[in-house]
């Protein structure tokens, strides 16, 4: 009997391959999406958090010479001769086969951490730990470089250049003597990293290398901070997809069951006990979930390879993070992608299973009774819906956090599509009492009898469409505030960095009759409230009077501040501790009042900004060695090259405004185009569950068409209905889409990323995409019922006319 | 010592001085260097101190080893080891080295504390030709990082006979005054000592006459010591044959004034090699060939996971001498990149006395 029942559950399959076809299609996409995401996530995780781990050394803290110049190898032996357990770095810019090449040299007998190499090809044998150092320090040594930075440099030098992806394009790393070499350096190294935290026998640093400076790791936090927020966009990105993902396998599966309804009741009634049915099922469905996740991780992993240049771009660009393009598999996301095949699944299947079990034996099993024994359950279900939203939204309201953010997103998610079949039935219910004409009535009825069918296609679909609303409002929101907010931070036309007080004084007394202004860039360590902050001194100037961003403008803020009367406060400071224009907040030894609080985006820390006079007062020794010139916008470009020429300022001494912001702006771009992607890839899952909910639909609902056409309807015209029918659904659940992705874009904006970091974004709307959205939601449901529609029209007048004569 | 992270990176030193031991070895047939242009040992050597005090470029390896048996005005016993390793990549002619990360020279330190309860490990890594870990003969000094041997020898006196001795670990660290009562010993046949049957040599000479005074600093505080030390030079190319497994090495103070240095080379192939020195109360040295001596474990003990031979019987029939050693601490596990086991002996029997131990090989 079992081995009967399995053979006629699986002829269905046999006998219908393009349901076949779309059930595996369903969950193998939704699981590609969600594996996809991870698999990015994890991957630029990954990557960044080796290569911090060279650059920083674990973000150890980093010993130089605040000018910037070398230091001599002496004070290196003789810091480690006095037992501080340093280890030397040179790090310089080389012409390597046309190209600029940053190499950076190490002591692998000092230094901690070593990227990883790829294994060589063709060795046989992995080399020992002692073949590599002596291969390492050579001669000739050898080098390790980023795949596509190695296959430039080989050949061109004499060492050997191994493939290490953990390494930023564009950088070599190799041992200090042979870099040495290459760099022309004698004598001399470019900084040092403290390994551990020095012996308590160990003279301090201002005794035994007086004019250097020990700097905290801070390099590292930024980074942290700023690659964060972009992958807090792929988390939510993610955790949506899953989302969309799991009402697709949830509803590929559903149809799975509607399409065999009768084939279950015949069985039954051949005496199959219902367990035995129940097992076979649910055996059938691991196999499926099974091949369709084995398809779907295999899709994933094309879509992260697809993207992830794109993503490490974006954040090699200007995080500076070096993040590696290359993919590799990792079980975390394959195992990802497996549970969400089996666990959406399992939910799907969980209901299904319950109502087959309870499937009225000797009841007729027509798709009309199906819909009304769902009315009542599409209240229940909007309830239900309700209820989750407002469990979110209390969530949200009540606690503060991350957790409390993404609860109250996904609370926020799953009540409105549970919320969407109900607010669509009582429009269509709506539609249905005002039509006059017998066939508009027939439509919107037919329509409300549709909906329960469709409506697992059309959550997802609803779903797809918030969260593409959502996290473009969210980029471009971020994109908006973060270039005007540059434009106002970075005022000035020139940044430079003269390293020592002595060429600050040549500096400024040189560009003093060239330029409109320059103004002195000083910040140090204070403590704002009783936590460690960062305390910045503002010349008073038009520069920072027309541009610094407040939160909350007002007149005479910048007379007080000049007057050393109050300070402001980072944005940052001000939400963390509830203090806001108006209150006092201890600095140092001082309660200041606050004038003001202003937005500093990709600052972690507290801030707080006083009058240029007061902060000499406060701290004469910080140097003023840093400045902000103001020159006519055409001329700074030849004025970058001037103080290059005259000053032999390094390009990490000087920016130019224009370019910075040309850089971040690019960034931007490319971070777009990777949603834009993941935008579209969503919406393609979201039609394909509403083709396969269609197609399902499409034989199911000959019975109700029959007597359409037999009262003298045309096929052509009825296919062209059911057409209208998919772009009124489409356009129906768009429109709710909208306020829910807004919903959405306020929660991610205003709870999460306050929550991850300190700071609120202003929410901007974009309108267009709207509509460029809606359009493409109708399209996505024009061409998902394109095939039905054809076919119906196509039928032969002979199937309608059998409806007539086999009632079931 | 310089920090957990490091270890994994610098096996890569570590091992380059093992590895050396078991290079493949070429037959010995008088031969001055081996296949990679480093010098190798030959009989009948000429020291020339002080020059011999200082390093030996042209040769692959070389080590300053001291180890001294300590007690505390409570009675307590005490044992340190201080040993910088040279290691060098390619042969480099004594007048003529490397300045500056070119230099091939790889310098490591090894230093140990014990008592009877605890011991403390550390090491330490550095390249040569920079000034940060080196030897020089006259002035003598040889350092590492912040680790440091320093000669302060008076007119007329060898370079070695005064000694100022330091090293720090993550949780202790000592510092010893040394005073030679006696003259260097030159092990081997008047300093060339054959490691094998086959031939395997290397140049060894030791100060064994060392009095000690000094503080140890345990992380309980400091502690006043006194006792005797050891030191051991010893510099070759390929020292041991490849089926050479390991050695148990002794050097022995006897009660009486007597030094006896003994040690096993393990060989997989064939019968162990134990050659001898033994230099008497009355200042007499003499050669003691393979066989003359019988080395014997009489008790293992379970350190680091693995069994170890901690207690052990050392025979000499004609010398008169039938002595069995008893660690003061069974647990001196040098758990470093290649571990073995150091740490201080007690002797009793014939003779009573103190000593060192070390067994490599175990890991």
């Amino acid at each position: 009997m079992w081995r009967a029942t399995a053979g006629v559950l699986a002829s269905h399959w046999r006998r219908h391959p393009g349901q076949t076809a779309t059930l595996l299609l369903g969950l193998a996409l939704a699981t590609a999406l969600w594996t996809g995401v991870q698999a990015i996530n994890a991957e630029a995780r990954a990557s960044y958090d080796r290569a911090a781990d060279v650059v920083t050394q674990n973000g150890r803290p980093v010993i130089r010479d605040p000018s910037g110049a070398d230091i001599p190898l002496e004070i290196y032996v003789a810091l480690r001769r006095a037992g501080w357990p340093v280890a030397p770095v040179v790090e310089g810019r080389a012409d390597i086969a046309g190209r600029d090449v940053t190499l950076i040299g190490i002591d692998p007998l000092s230094a901690p951490v070593l990227p990883a190499a790829e294994p060589t090809e063709g060795s046989a044998t992995p080399e020992t730990d002692t073949e590599g150092l002596i291969a390492f320090i050579g001669p000739p040594g050898r080098l390790m470089a980023a795949p596509e930075t190695a296959a430039r440099l080989r050949g061109a030098l004499s060492q050997d250049v191994l493939n290490t992806p953990d390494i930023a394009p564009g950088t070599a790393i190799g041992d200090i003597g042979i870099v040495s070499q290459l760099l022309g350096l004698q004598n001399v190294i470019t900084r040092m990293i403290v390994v551990a935290d020095p012996p308590a026998h160990a003279p301090p640093l201002a005794q035994l290398a007086p004019g250097l400076e020990q700097l905290a790791p801070e390099a590292g936090a930024d980074m942290a901070g700023l690659t964060g927020s972009f992958h807090l966009n792929l988390t939510a990105f993610g955790l949506l997809s899953f989302t969309v993902g799991l009402f697709i396998v949830h509803g590929a599966i559903g149809l799975a069951f509607e399409q065999r309804r009768g084939m279950f009741r015949t069985i039954r009634a051949l005496g199959v006990p219902a367990r035995t049915l129940g097992v076979l099922v649910a055996i059938e469905l691991a196999i499926i979930a099974t091949l369709a996740g084995a398809v779907g991780v295999g899709l994933g992993y094309v879509i992260a390879a697809a993207l992830l240049p794109d993503v490490a771009a974006t954040l090699r660009g200007l995080y500076g993070a070096p993040a590696s393009g290359a993919l590799a598999l990792r079980p975390s996301w394959v195992a990802a992608g497996f549970a969400m095949a089996w666990l959406g699944t399992g939910i799907a299947a969980a209901q299904a299973l319950w109502r087959m079990a309870r499937l009225p034996l000797l009841e007729s099993a027509q798709p009309r009774a199906w819909a009304l024994a769902s009315s009542a359950s599409q209240t229940r279900q909007a309830l239900a819906g309700l209820g989750i939203l407002c469990v979110g939204a209390f969530a949200g309201w009540l606690a503060d956090g991350l957790v409390a953010g993404f609860t109250a997103l996904g609370g926020l998610l799953l009540g409105a599509a549970l919320g969407l079949p109900w607010v669509l039935a009582r429009g269509l219910a709506f539609a249905e009492r005002r039509a006059r004409a017998p066939l508009t009535e027939w439509f919107w009825a037919d329509t409300r009898q549709q909906l329960p069918g469709l409506s697992l296609a059309l959550m997802a679909l609803m779903l797809a469409l918030a969260a593409n609303i959502g996290v473009s409002t969210m980029v471009g929101s971020f994109r908006g505030t973060f270039t005007g907010w540059l434009d106002q931070r970075l005022a000035a036309e020139i940044y430079l960095d003269a390293g020592t007080e002595d060429r600050a004084d040549e500096i400024r007394t040189w560009l003093d009759p060239q330029v409109d202004a320059i103004l002195p860039q000083v910040w140090t360590e204070a403590e704002l409230g009783g936590e460690p902050a960062t305390l910045r001194g503002l010349p008073n100037h038009a520069t920072y009077r027309d541009n610094w961003p407040l939160l909350t403008p007002a007149s005479g803020v910048w007379n007080a501040l000049e007057r050393g009367e109050g300070i402001l406060i980072n944005e940052q400071f001000a939400r963390r501790t509830g203090t806001s224009t108006g209150d006092v907040v201890r600095l140092d030894d001082w309660t200041a009042p606050v004038l003001a609080v202003y937005s500093d985006y990709g600052n972690p820390g507290a801030e707080a900004a006083v009058g240029l006079r007061l902060f000499s007062q406060l701290h004469p020794n910080v140097p003023q060695v840093r400045f902000a010139v103001r020159l006519p916008v055409a001329d700074a470009p030849k004025m970058v090259e001037a103080l290059q020429n005259e000053f032999a300022l390094g390009a990490d001494q000087m920016r130019d405004q224009a370019a910075l912001k040309a850089l971040s702006l690019e960034i931007f771009e490319r971070t777009f185009a990777v949603t834009g992607a993941l935008n579209v890839l969503t919406l393609g899952v979201a039609a394909v569950a509403m083709l396969t909910s269609l197609l399902t639909l499409a034989t199911q609902r000959l019975p109700q068409v029959a007597p359409i056409w037999a009262m003298g309807l045309g096929r052509t015209q009825i296919a062209r209905l059911e057409l209208l029918r998919s772009a009124l659904l489409a356009l129906g659940t768009a429109v709710c889409a909208i306020p829910v992705g807004l919903a959405l874009a306020w929660v991610l904006l205003a709870v999460v990323n306050v929550a991850a970091f300190g700071w609120r974004l202003p929410m901007q709307v974009f309108p267009s995409d709207w509509v460029g959205l809606t359009a493409l939601a109708l399209l996505a449901a024009l061409a998902a019922a394109a095939l039905p529609a054809r076919r119906l029209g196509r039928r032969p007048p002979a199937d309608l006319l059998k409806v007539f004569a086999n009632d079931r | 010592m310089i920090a957990k992270g490091m270890v994994h990176l610098c096996v890569w030193g570590l091992l380059a001085v093992f590895a050396a031991f078991s290079a493949s070895a070429q037959g010995f047939a008088g031969m001055a260097s081996d296949a990679e242009g480093f010098s190798l040992p030959r009989p009948n050597p000429e020291f020339s101190f002080p020059e011999d005090h200082g390093p030996h470029p042209d040769f692959r390896i070389e080590w300053w080893y001291v180890t001294a048996n300590l007690t505390a005005e409570d009675g307590r016993s005490y044992g340190i080891q201080w040993t910088l390793f040279r290691s060098a990549t390619r042969p480099e002619a004594p007048a003529d080295t490397a300045k500056g990360w070119a230099s091939p020279q790889i310098w490591f330190g090894h230093a140990g504390l014990t008592n009877a309860d605890q011991h403390f490990t550390a090491q330490t890594f550095a390249r040569g030709g920079i000034g940060q870990a080196g030897a020089t003969a006259a002035p003598f000094a040889a350092w590492i990082n912040d680790w440091a041997m320093t000669g302060r020898a008076g007119p007329g006196q060898d370079a070695l006979d005064r000694l100022d001795l330091s090293a720090h670990g993550a949780d202790f660290s000592y510092a010893l005054k040394l005073e030679a009562q006696g003259p260097i010993l030159r092990q081997g046949l008047d300093g060339y000592s054959v490691k094998s049957p086959r031939g395997q040599a290397s140049y060894y000479y030791s100060q064994p006459h060392y009095d000690v005074q000094g503080t140890v600093h345990l992380p309980g505080g400091p502690v006043v010591v006194t006792g005797q030390a050891w030191l051991d030079r010893e510099w070759s190319s390929q020292p041991l044959a490849p089926s050479q497994t390991g050695w148990d090495w002794f050097s022995l103070h006897l009660a009486d004034g007597a030094k006896l240095m003994v040690y096993r080379l393990r060989d997989a192939d064939g019968p162990d090699f134990i050659p001898a020195s033994f230099v008497g109360p009355d200042g007499a040295a003499r050669y003691l060939p393979d066989g003359d001596v019988e080395l014997t474990p009489i008790k293992t003990t379970r350190v680091a996971g693995r069994d170890v031979p901690t207690h052990w019987r050392v025979i000499w029939a004609d010398g008169g001498l039938d002595i069995e050693t008893e660690p003061v601490n069974t647990q001196a596990w040098m758990d470093l990149n290649v571990p073995y086991w150091e740490g201080p002996v007690r002797v009793t029997g014939t003779h009573q006395g103190q000593g060192y131990l070390e067994m490599t090989g175990y890991e």
